[in-house]
C-alpha cells in the first residue's frame, strides 16, 4: 500500500462502481469497507450503481463492476450476465467469485441429496416437510461454477477475503489510469 | 574451499557464475548456492522426477528442465526471462484446475509450495475451467492425512519412503489425468501401510495432500513459512528438513 503517494484529482466525472454478492458470504463486502477512513477519499472518486451498501434494484451502466462470490443458482447467472452488459471493466473478487471457493466443496455431492438431507431428513424437521418448490426461488445449479467460466473477467482480486490494501492499490491504480497490478504481499489465495 | 569451488568449474546462471562439480545438474548446482530455480517434485537429496516442469530453463537457447540436464561447464543458462515466467504461470494455473485448492480451509496455507510459487509467479486466477475432482480421502491412518484431491504427483513421498524410509509405501498409477497416488497396503489404506508419523516420507509433501493429523493451523498467520520468507529466499523451498545434498 503507498499511504504516502499522492491521490489523483477528484475527476470531471467519477467513476461508476457497481458490487455484487453471488454464492458470497459478504466477506469481500467487509473487506472492502475495511479500507475504513479512506473510503471517504474513495467516494470523491467513484459513486456507487447497484450495490449491497445502495439502494438501486438493477445495474445501469458502469465503468467498475465487483463480483463476490461464485455461481451457485440461476438468479446468479442472471445478475452476473446483467453485470457483465453493463460494466466496462469485470472484477472477479475473492477466492469464491475466482475458483468457486469453499461453498465448491458441495460439488462431489448430488445436489437433490443435499437439499433432501438439509429440507427432509434432517432431526428436527416435519414429517410433511418438503424441499422448498416455489418458483420465487432460484433452483440451485447442479455444481458451483467460478464466474469467470459463465462471462470474460477483466481482473481477479485473489483472497479469501482480499485484503483491505489490496482493494485500495487496486483502486488506486485504477484510478490513476494505471493496469491494476499486485504487489507480492497482495496476493494471497487464503 | 570446498571441492566445488576447487574444481573450478562453473556456468552463467542469468548473467552470475554458478559454480559446478561434475555431475551436477543445473538446479543442484544452482541450489548449492543459493540461487532459485522454481521447482515443486525437486528435492535436494533425492533423485530428480521431472513432472512438475516449473523448473524450465533456456539452456544454451534451448528449453530443458534444470532438475534433469547436467550442468556443462561455460553454458549460458537463462532461467527469469518474461517468457520462462509467463509459461510457468500457466503450469501453475494448470496445476491448481487440476485439484480442489480451496487454501482458505487448507490445513497447509501458508506453508504450501504450490501456493507459494504461484505467490511468486503472481497468479491472481485460475484462467481454465476447474476440474473439480472427486478422489477419496484417506483418513484411516491414526497419525496421517492424505487427501488426494490436492495431490501434484510430484512423486516426493514415493521416492522419500522408497531410497530413505526403505518402505516403499507409496507409488504413482493409472494413466492420463487419471493418474493417481495409491497405497502399498493389501486394502489400499494408508492405515494397513508401514506409513509412520515419522517417516520422511511423511514430512516431504509439499503442498496439502499427505499431511500430519491433529497440528493443523497450529502456526499463526503471519508466522507460517511463507509468511516469513519468500519462496526466492535461498533454501526457504522444501517443506521437510533438507537431506544431505550429496546423499543418492
Amino acid at each position: 500500500m503507498n499511504d504516502a503517494a499522492p491521490y489523483p484529482a477528484p475527476p470531471a466525472r467519477k467513476l461508476r462502481v457497481a458490487t455484487t454478492s453471488l454464492a458470497g458470504c459478504f466477506g469481500c463486502h467487509m473487506s472492502l469497507l475495511d479500507i475504513d477512513e479512506r473510503l471517504l477519499t474513495l467516494i470523491e472518486h467513484v459513486e456507487f450503481d447497484r450495490s449491497p451498501l445502495t439502494d438501486l434494484k438493477s445495474v445501469g451502466p458502469c465503468d467498475l463492476g465487483l463480483i463476490e462470490g461464485g455461481l451457485c443458482n440461476a438468479e446468479n447467472i442472471e445478475v452476473l450476465q446483467a453485470f457483465r452488459a453493463q460494466c466496462k471493466v469485470l472484477v472477479a473478487v475473492g477466492a469464491c467469485a475466482i475458483n468457486g471457493g469453499l461453498p465448491a466443496q458441495r460439488n462431489r455431492l448430488d445436489i437433490g441429496d443435499v437439499l433432501r438431507e438439509v429440507y427432509v431428513h434432517r432431526p428436527g424437521t416435519r414429517e410433511d416437510a418438503q424441499v422448498p418448490s416455489d418458483p420465487e426461488l432460484p433452483l440451485p445449479l447442479n455444481q458451483v461454477r467460478p464466474i469467470h467460466e459463465v462471462v470474460l473477467i477483466d481482473y481477479e482480486l485473489p483472497g479469501c477475503p482480499p485484503s483491505a490494501d489490496t482493494f485500495w492499490a487496486f483502486f488506486t491504480d485504477l484510478l490513476a489510469g494505471r493496469t491494476p497490478r499486485l504487489a507480492h504481499g497482495q496476493i494471497h489465495y487464503d | 574451499m570446498s571441492r566445488y569451488t576447487a574444481s573450478g568449474l562453473s556456468f552463467l546462471l542469468d548473467g552470475e557464475e554458478v559454480p559446478m562439480a561434475p555431475g551436477d545438474t543445473v538446479l543442484q548446482a544452482a541450489h548449492r548456492v543459493g540461487r532459485y530455480i522454481p521447482h515443486l517434485c525437486w528435492h535436494p537429496g533425492l533423485p530428480a522426477h521431472g513432472s512438475c516442469r516449473l523448473c524450465m530453463v533456456n539452456f544454451n537457447g534451448r528449453p530443458v528442465s534444470a532438475c534433469t540436464a547436467l550442468a556443462a561447464p561455460g553454458a549460458v543458462v537463462e532461467c527469469q526471462t518474461p517468457a520462462l515466467q509467463a509459461e510457468r504461470r500457466t503450469l501453475l494455473q494448470m496445476l491448481f484446475v487440476e485439484g480442489n485448492h480451496f487454501c482458505p480451509s487448507c490445513e497447509r496455507s501458508g506453508n504450501c509450495l504450490l501456493q507459494a510459487t504461484a505467490y511468486q509467479h503472481e497468479m491472481a486466477g485460475p484462467h481454465f475451467e476447474e476440474f473439480y475432482p472427486d478422489r477419496p480421502v484417506d483418513a484411516s491412518h491414526p497419525d496421517m492425512l492424505l487427501d488426494h484431491n490436492r495431490c501434484i504427483l510430484c512423486g516426493l513421498c514415493v521416492r522419500a519412503s522408497e531410497l530413505l524410509d526403505g518402505k516403499s509405501v507409496f507409488a504413482i498409477a493409472g494413466h492420463g489425468t487419471q493418474c493417481h497416488l495409491v497405497v502399498n497396503s493389501p486394502s489400499g489404506q494408508l492405515a494397513d501401510s508401514a506409513l509412520s508419523v515419522h517417516d520422511q516420507a511423511a514430512g516431504i509433501c509439499p503442498v496439502g495432500a499427505l499431511m500430519p493429523k491433529r497440528v493443523g493451523f497450529k502456526d499463526p498467520i503471519g508466522q507460517r513459512r511463507y509468511d516469513l520468507h519468500r519462496v526466492d529466499e535461498p533454501h526457504s523451498q522444501e517443506a521437510a528438513p533438507p537431506a544431505s545434498e550429496d546423499a543418492p
